[in-house]
């Protein structure tokens, strides 16, 4: 009974990120809105092979003038197979300098990583890099 | 709001209209929820955003998911325009606040 009481509470007083029932093409196509992407213009810096899932490095550029008037305002990274696809969104600005982020993800298994990128022009550039992971972060197997 | 360690990398000082790099490492679970077959299930409680303002403005935004490492790390860059703080700050599900400070000195 303890159990049901904890899994009944709530996730959250509502987090950016909250579609956990969101599918990764689901999220891929919210993101772009019916939006064309550019498969150009991303760096997609992160391991090939990865031993161990609870951490794997990324870092993430975009090329862009980074001006007021062209710059980069998001950048979204998103796991084909993890339980809850959309893992970091990042939001910037012409005051930025630079779309440049890094971080450090959680991968379920050896799947695909998408990143896109949204521009102030309303552009989205779209790129996508496979990772294998040898230990998953997920206790099932993912 | 208040207990939360966190490292917040800087350089000392930068010039006007130098791009500067900020790192920042903060010590969270990033509790996902856990439940399976042998384990005590956990409510989810994670750091679901850090906004970083500078100078006025809002210059820096994160939406963190269960997907993110514990004691989650992030890297990104932001034009020096003025000394002044940089003020961080991470909201946890549940609703606490933590927030820190780091100052930017500009020549």
């Amino acid at each position: 009974m303890r159990r049901r009481s904890l899994l009944a509470l709530p996730l959250a007083t509502g987090p950016a990120l909250a579609q956990t029932t969101e599918t990764y093409e689901a999220a891929e196509q919210s993101i772009l809105a019916g939006r064309m992407p550019a498969p150009t213009g991303i760096t997609i810096e992160m391991p090939t092979l990865s031993e161990n899932g609870n951490s794997v490095d990324i870092a993430i550029r975009v090329e862009s003038p980074s001006t007021r008037a062209d710059h980069v305002t998001a950048i979204h990274v998103l796991a084909e197979k993890n339980p809850i696809p959309r893992v970091a969104s990042f939001t910037l600005g012409p005051r930025s300098g630079r779309a440049e982020v890094a971080t450090r993800i959680r991968l379920a298994t050896t799947q695909t990583i998408l990143v896109l990128a949204e521009t102030s022009r309303g552009q989205v550039h779209r790129a996508a890099r496979e990772v294998i992971v040898i230990l998953g972060a997920c206790v099932d197997g993912g | 709001m208040s207990d939360i360690i966190a490292r917040i990398t800087l350089p000392e000082a930068a010039r006007r209209g130098e791009v500067v790099t900020v790192r920042v490492i903060v010590r969270h679970p990033m509790e996902r929820g856990f439940d399976g077959p042998g384990l005590t299930p956990v409510p989810r409680q994670i750091l679901h955003t850090l906004s970083v303002t500078y100078a006025g403005e809002e210059v820096f935004r994160m939406a963190l998911s269960p997907g993110i490492t514990a004691n989650p790390y992030v890297e990104f860059t932001t034009l020096a325009v003025e000394t002044g703080e940089m003020v961080f700050e991470w909201q946890e599900d549940g609703g606490a606040v933590y927030r820190r400070t780091a100052q930017l000195v500009v020549t």
